[in-house]
């Protein structure tokens, strides 16, 4: 780090988030004067750009790479039209302990005074869950799913190469072509196409007048600048700023700013799951690099300290909070953007560069939330590549995770992608999968899997409320064989599932017809092309998914009862559900023999991990290639983020010795402490599952950092990652931390604020996380060899 | 020989030769080596074992045990109480395990030894005790082209070693120290025939690692040091030397089986890194590549 670098990371770790409500007020003002004076989409454009307008802008003391979506750093804007926030929401966002945000009087004010009044009866939530069915809401309450759109906008969305070989103005070009191509003859949509395409015309004047405000503000600044040095860069930045991202950037330093409106913009639009991200950054930024490094504009060390000014940026934008139930104990910061790094090229060759070293050294060196960062492992990459991640690694911060990249091209040439359109993508959010540009891959909603077998234990009662929520599919005694038990767990699945999908594409028709994103409709193939929203099927692919949780759990649960019950029969069901009911009330033996001595999943055990496939086929053929409403279809990814925590505070004690309300296994790792026969056995274990049929899967295993102290330790790893690979496994990540490090900083917070661990699919500060899940971190079997 | 006796098999082994390994432990052992990390290595029967820590007298033990849970000595092993036990505080260790049984184990990890590099090592206890199971293990891993160790004090007659030598990609032989009444007191045996051995070996095999553990308050003079590099110098076929540093992380596992830690056990402790690298040179100056290891 510079010094200039060293001090924007240090103010950007030490500013308070907090909420702004400026955008709510100018998104109110701009309704409230114009209810009902232009379509959906043109009003969407519009009122976006009265918010690029008006919005305070800022530049930072010594700031490289320029603009804030909120008036400053960390100040965290709102999106009353999806979701609005009550008093009382802001008030417990003020308050609660941990990731809590400031909300000071002035804004309590303006919500209670203007953006409540009127968003509070107009949200996108109110909406949707106006529409949505009963048996859906049952479902939702009781923990069997969980809703993505119900707060955040349909997201999960990654930029590929577009903006640094073109700029706004030649996708307005574009535009106008797809305008004047309408054929208002014999195309019924002609009006709804072009209505959409004069939005997405307007956000580009809108995000290129954003920038214009900038440029004219660093000019100001440098007008009144007595240091020479700051001087010229203010001169630059208002230079860059006035040519990107109307243009194709330039050079190296203009490439990081246009991004960064992109991004900016796309997430001052809405609120988009997962922010923006700049995927391939490493492939993009490579042209750039090299010319400069050639002309001798730029040097290594300079590219270093831009690319630091860049990541700082991300820090600086926590995720904007949600509203409801949530809100008091739901709580991260990061906002999931996640850097790609090496992959292939479209051609297939080894997309890592001399970027990529120097991205992973920037992210070694600068130890911060966000952005995430993540390797694209193919067979093609170099060892060195490997190592060098490996190294940042075992520095513990949790990230890069590592995905295997030649596995990723597979999944989506299953989807039906082009060969060329899958090398080009790569992962984002957790561990998701998608095409880069030209893809919304949209992620629905958390399914818990393992309350179906407590309602096919239960015959569709949920036995902590008694309530009926599934269908009765026959009481623990009616099962006499395991497979009639698996079959009644089918049909809960499929139950509820139903119920699921249901409800999602009401909500997918919801935001096609009232929530357009038209600034990332410009951003993403074929929306142009095809006059059709991001949000309305406009882009060339349209996966949803929905991601299976507690893979492990439920495997442990289904071996204990095929085995204590079906096979050596030394209880009965009805007899194990009521110990179930009970907790294992005054019956730990019987507890203590379900959690030892069941052959479980993580083992490499065929009898524990041919149960998973059962589960995971099941679940497969239950989603995958059912339609959404955007001549997409639906599939299934294997990945929890929190709510295995939450899933598991909701569901009573399993027949695998687990607690109620205890958390369910996380990813697709094993259950917590269910592996004992050491890292082999987990990666060969999970690389039984067919990843390649998933839109991604996380496996998550925590190191002691003496595990990857020598030669010898790093080598083990990478062998462990490559061979994970071969077996067509997604991704793999590590947390290098001892439990001992994960006590004490349980135990005194202010000491180890900086400490960051692997979570799920994502990093977070170990001190913002809830007991609950920091207990479920130390739980997590640390392997260790001797 | 169809089968013999293992009391474990650890995967992803770092240490035990190179790569990722998988190390199969034969039990039995004529050895009594006060420092010994594996006590349940020592005898050739299966032993049960209990840990305080695990148990939550529940008594499935003994409502299990024939023989009422009778005093040690009288404990057939039968694995009744075992079984019964809920927790796995009460562990049979070591097994009959068939030649197969043992490969298909290995054989899970055989991706790993590819990329790796690595294979399996068979370990102990002392392996060589069980030789016709061993050569029928080694045998059976050539079949399958996988990287072979053999981790040996060589506590057997010169024929056994070199009977199973062209079957062995890698000997880890154990040297605790080179004055005999040492060796006698600290491990109950001369090391007459291993020194012997070591010459012998070297003469028909060309890969072989002396691995010798540095135990405080037994070997860790210079003059022990200086005469085992001597000897390891002089054997022909030795490729590294490691020394190993000891330390006391295999503490509670004495009292699982009803045992004392030894007195000398008590007494010692990890030896210093400085210490470490001053006996590594000794050995260097004779010409052999020499590593320390992470511990013992």
């Amino acid at each position: 780090m510079t010094g200039r670098t060293k001090r924007l990371r240090q103010e950007s770790l030490a500013a308070e988030p907090a909420i702004s409500a400026e955008r709510a007020l100018l998104l109110t003002e701009f309704y409230r004067d114009n209810e009902g004076r232009w379509s959906v989409p043109v009003m969407r454009a519009k009122s976006f750009l009265y918010l690029c307008e008006k919005k305070t802008i800022c530049i930072g003391e010594g700031e490289l790479v320029v603009g804030e979506r909120g008036p400053a750093p960390k100040l965290v804007s709102t999106y009353p039209e999806l979701t609005c926030h009550s008093v009382e929401d802001l008030r417990i966002l003020n308050s609660r302990e941990l990731t809590s945000y400031r909300v000071d009087d002035a804004c309590l004010k303006a919500y209670q005074e203007t953006v409540i009044p009127y968003w509070g009866t107009r949200s996108l939530r109110d909406k949707i869950f106006d529409a949505l069915p009963e048996e859906w809401h049952q479902a939702y309450r009781y923990g069997i799913f969980t809703e993505f759109m119900e707060q955040r906008a349909p997201g999960h969305t990654v930029l590929d190469d577009k903006i640094y070989r073109k700029g706004l103005l030649d996708f307005k070009k574009e535009i106008a072509q797809a305008i004047e191509a309408l054929d208002f003859a014999t195309d019924a949509d002609a009006w709804a196409r072009r209505e959409q395409l004069v939005a997405m015309d307007i956000s580009c004047d809108a995000v290129i007048l954003f920038a214009e405000r900038h440029a004219k503000l660093a000019e100001s600044m440098a007008a009144a600048c007595t240091d020479p040095a700051r001087k010229q860069e203010l001169l630059k930045i208002a230079a860059n700023c006035r040519w990107v991202p109307a243009h194709a950037p330039s050079d190296f330093w203009e490439a990081l700013q246009s991004y960064w409106f992109c991004h900016l913009a796309v997430i001052t639009e809405l609120n988009g799951w997962d922010a923006f991200s700049p995927g391939h950054l490493d492939q993009h930024l490579l042209p750039f690099y090299q010319a400069e490094l050639g002309t001798g504009t730029l040097t290594r060390e300079g590219a270093r300290e831009l690319l630091e000014c860049f990541f700082v940026k991300f820090n600086n934008h926590p995720s904007p909070p949600k509203v409801g139930v949530t809100a008091a104990e739901s709580g991260t910061y990061t906002d999931f953007a996640n850097i790609n790094l090496g992959g292939l090229l479209p051609d297939g060759s080894d997309g890592s560069n001399e970027v990529s070293h120097l991205l992973l050294e920037v992210i070694d060196e600068m130890h911060l939330l966000q952005p995430s960062s993540n390797v694209q492992l193919s067979r093609k990459s170099p060892d060195a590549f490997l190592k060098h991640t490996l190294q940042v690694v075992r520095s513990g911060y949790g990230f890069p995770s590592i995905f295997n990249a030649d596995a990723v091209v597979e999944e989506q040439l299953r989807q039906g992608k082009s060969l060329v359109d899958a090398r080009a993508g790569g992962c984002s959010g957790c561990v998701e999968v998608g095409a880069f540009g030209k893809e919304a891959y949209i992620l629905t909603g958390y399914f818990n899997l393992v309350k179906m077998l407590e309602l096919a234990l239960h015959d569709g009662v949920d036995p902590l409320t008694g309530v009926q929520l599934g269908p009765k599919t026959g009481s623990a005694e009616s099962f006499k064989s395991f497979g009639e038990l698996f079959e009644a767990f089918r049909a809960q699945l499929s139950h509820f599932l139903d119920i699921k999908i249901r409800g999602n594409r009401l909500i997918e028709m919801i935001y096609a017809s009232q929530m357009p994103a038209p600034f990332l409709s410009v951003l993403t193939d074929d929306c142009i092309s095809r006059g059709v929203d991001y949000n309305a099927g406009g882009a060339r692919y349209n996966n949803s998914f929905i991601q299976g949780v507690g893979i492990g759990s439920i495997t442990d649960a289904l071996s204990a009862i095929k085995d204590h019950v079906f096979e050596r029969e030394t209880l009965s069901l009805p007899e194990l559900v009521a110990k179930l009911d009970a907790d294992f009330a005054g019956d730990e033996p019987l507890r203590q023999r379900l959690w030892n001595k069941t052959r479980k999943y993580g083992n490499d055990d065929d009898y524990a991990d041919d149960l998973m496939r059962l589960v995971f086929d099941a679940f497969f053929h239950e989603v995958d290639g059912r339609p959404n409403t955007k001549n997409g279809v639906y599939r299934i990814e294997m990945l929890p983020t929190t709510c295995h925590v939450y899933f598991g505070s909701v569901t009573g004690a399993t027949p695998d010795g687990r607690r109620r309300g205890t958390p369910l296994s996380e990813g697709i790792s094993p259950v917590q402490g269910a592996d004992r026969r050491g890292p082999t056995a987990v990666i060969r274990s999970a690389g039984k599952m067919d990843h390649i049929r998933s839109g991604g899967t996380l496996l998550n295993m925590k190191f002691s950092p003496t595990l990857l102290s020598d030669a010898s330790g790093l080598d083990g790893v990478a062998s462990l990652v490559r061979s994970y690979f071969r077996m067509d496994g997604h991704h793999v990540q590590f947390n290098v931390v001892n439990v001992e490090t994960l006590k004490r900083a349980q135990a005194n917070p202010s000491e180890y604020r900086d400490l960051i661990v692997r979570v799920a699919g994502y990093s977070d500060y170990f001190c913002d996380l809830s007991a609950d899940l920091q207990n479920e971190i130390i739980t997590r079997t640390e392997h260790s060899s001797f | 020989m169809k089968s013999g006796i293992i009391f474990n098999v650890q995967r992803y082994s770092l240490h035990d030769g190179p790569g990722i390994r998988t190390t199969v432990f034969l039990k039995g052992c004529p050895a009594r080596c006060w420092w010994c990390h594996n006590p349940e290595s020592q005898s050739f029967s299966p032993q049960t074992a209990w840990s305080q820590n695990r148990c939550i007298s529940c008594d499935a033990c003994l409502l299990a045990c024939h023989e009422g849970l009778q005093p040690r000595e009288a404990c057939r092993a039968c694995g009744d109480c075992t079984e019964a036990c809920p927790t796995g505080a009460r562990e049979l260790l070591g097994s009959q395990t068939t030649v197969d049984e043992v490969l298909q184990t290995i054989l899970k990890d055989r991706m790993f030894f590819e990329d790796s590099r690595g294979g399996v090592t068979f370990s102990g206890g002392e392996p060589l005790c069980q030789p016709a199971f061993l050569k029928s293990l080694l045998s059976a891993c050539r079949g399958h082209d996988i990287h072979t160790a053999v981790d040996t004090a060589a506590l057997c007659p010169p024929e056994t070693l070199i009977d199973i030598a062209p079957l062995v990609d890698l000997f880890l032989f154990d040297l605790k120290c080179a004055d005999d009444a040492l060796h006698l007191k600290g491990t109950g045996l001369g090391n007459g025939r291993i020194l012997d051995n070591l010459a012998q070996l070297g003469r028909v095999h060309h890969n072989i690692w002396i691995r010798i553990p540095v135990i405080p308050g037994f070997n860790d003079s210079l003059r022990e040091m200086e005469a085992l590099a001597d000897h390891a110098a002089r054997a022909a076929g030795v490729r590294q030397v490691w020394l190993l540093p000891y330390h006391g992380s295999w503490a509670a596992k004495p009292a699982r089986l009803g045992q004392e830690p030894s007195a000398e056990a008590a007494a010692t402790h990890t030896p210093a890194p400085d210490t470490m690298a001053d006996f590594a040179r000794l050995f260097k100056t004779r010409g052999l590549d020499t590593q320390i290891g992470g511990g013992t």
